[in-house]
């Protein structure tokens, strides 16, 4: 047995972090489980421009790793472990993680979410083998070669640019009939030649023997059906929250993520939630932050009464 | 990087991986790639826990072309473990602890 801990934070990404400075700098003993390298989803993208304070963009790590040295400095622990179930204890919470067990006195659930699947035929099977959810990961695979990108939002329109670097075309696949992306990243796929958009149009099927040959698409709008010969398929249509570990706990929304309320706790007294495991945070660095901070400061005000 | 990781390349994947005495565990990666970030630390972990058991090598994507090729590698972070010069699990993508041990533990 672990602590009791004055707070446990589950997951290191831009929410925990920030909680964990908060927490730490309040001289709560603060440790934070993370199932993998310290920074979150955010690891996904190649640059991070709209995060305040970086007139030209920072890369990712460069950023997560000055959340993590931060937040480090100020006493928080950085565990390699995960969250795997939660539960009341007689200190006020315990989690088992993997590696060890944690007793708590109150706990921020920070972790995150991760990609969605179309959840079509051939796209498990070919994951690997032509189907990415990862473009900064695997654009470069690619190079030279005929792929598309599925999805309309902020993440799809970013991809899609990217992996014009290396793409000779890339067919971006959109099933309304208008992006939901930035409107600076619309700019920018538009202007760019390499990027043919469809709109109205969903991806029904990966075909290929051992790799991505082609993509089945339905045409919505008269029904049609067609084949689209391409390398790759670079899926980006949202995420979802990663709160199995809370299920049955905490209540949730459809949508799996966790209610709060404007204090960022949860329904549960002494458990609170930030970032993108929580019901109406925009999926954003600075939101991520400013939720992981205000859960952090509630959660001075629940050890102090 | 952990002294019970090897740095594999194109020209000593032979000798370090397809003869290797023990299983190998190769980790397909390159430094531009979030999640093999992501991932590296739990095969640190690995390796330093199967020592002896598994040889962990660490194959970069961008100097060496051709093995990734060889073995259809289209996507990093992938890991191959391989056994008598064969592979025989291929987990694509980063994966929790718990479910890398669960695919390595029935080969060893």
């Amino acid at each position: 047995m672990n602590g009791p801990w004055d707070v446990v934070i589950a997951g290191a990404g831009p929410a925990g972090l920030a909680a964990a400075l908060y927490t730490g700098r309040a001289r709560l003993s603060t440790i934070v489980l993370e199932r993998a390298h310290p920074g979150g989803q955010i690891l996904l993208t190649d640059w991070v421009e709209n995060y305040p304070g970086f007139p030209s963009g920072v890369a990712p790590f460069e950023l997560m790793n000055g959340f993590r040295k931060q937040a480090e400095t100020f006493g928080a622990r950085i565990e390699s472990d995960e969250a795997l179930s939660i539960a009341k204890s007689a200190a006020g919470f315990f989690l088992k993680g993997h590696s060890a067990e944690y007793e708590a006195r109150s706990v921020i659930v920070a972790t995150g979410s991760s990609y969605r699947r179309l959840g079509v035929e051939g796209e498990e099977r070919l994951t690997g083998r032509g189907v990415s959810y990862c473009a900064v990961c695997d654009g470069a695979f690619f190079a030279g070669r005929d792929i598309a990108v599925v999805g309309g939002g902020d993440n799809a329109l970013k991809e899609a640019l990217f992996l014009t670097k290396f793409a000779k075309t890339l067919t971006l696949i959109h099933r309304r009939a208008t992006f939901r992306g930035e409107r600076i990243y619309q700019e920018r796929v538009a202007a760019n030649d390499k990027i043919r958009i469809r709109y109205d149009t969903i991806v029904c099927g990966v075909e290929g023997e051992s790799k991505v040959e082609a993509i089945s698409l339905i045409d919505l709008k008269d029904g049609s059906t067609s084949a689209l010969p391409v390398a790759g398929l670079f899926v980006s249509i949202g995420t979802r929250p990663q709160t199995d570990f809370v299920k049955g706990f905490l209540e949730l929304n459809e949508g799996g993520q966790a209610k709060v309320g404007r204090d960022m706790q949860t329904s549960v007294p002494g458990v609170f939630a930030a970032g993108d495991v929580c019901d109406a945070c925009p999926k954003q660095i600075a939101t991520a932050v400013g939720t992981g901070v205000h859960a952090a400061l509630s959660v001075q005000e629940y050890l102090a009464r | 990087m952990s002294d019970a990781i090897v740095t594999g390349t194109d020209a000593t994947f032979d000798a370090e991986v397809l003869k290797s005495g023990v299983p190998a565990l190769v980790d397909f990666w390159a430094p531009w790639c979030g999640p093999c970030q992501m991932i590296a630390p739990l095969v640190e972990e690995i390796a330093e826990s199967h020592k002896g058991k598994l040889k962990v090598v660490k194959l970069n994507v961008d100097e060496n072309v051709q093995t990734p090729q060889t073995y259809g590698v289209m996507a990093i972070p992938t890991l191959i473990l391989f056994k008598g010069g064969q592979p025989q699990e291929k987990v694509v993508g980063f994966e929790s602890k718990a479910k890398l041990l669960d695919r390595i533990a029935k080969h060893l």
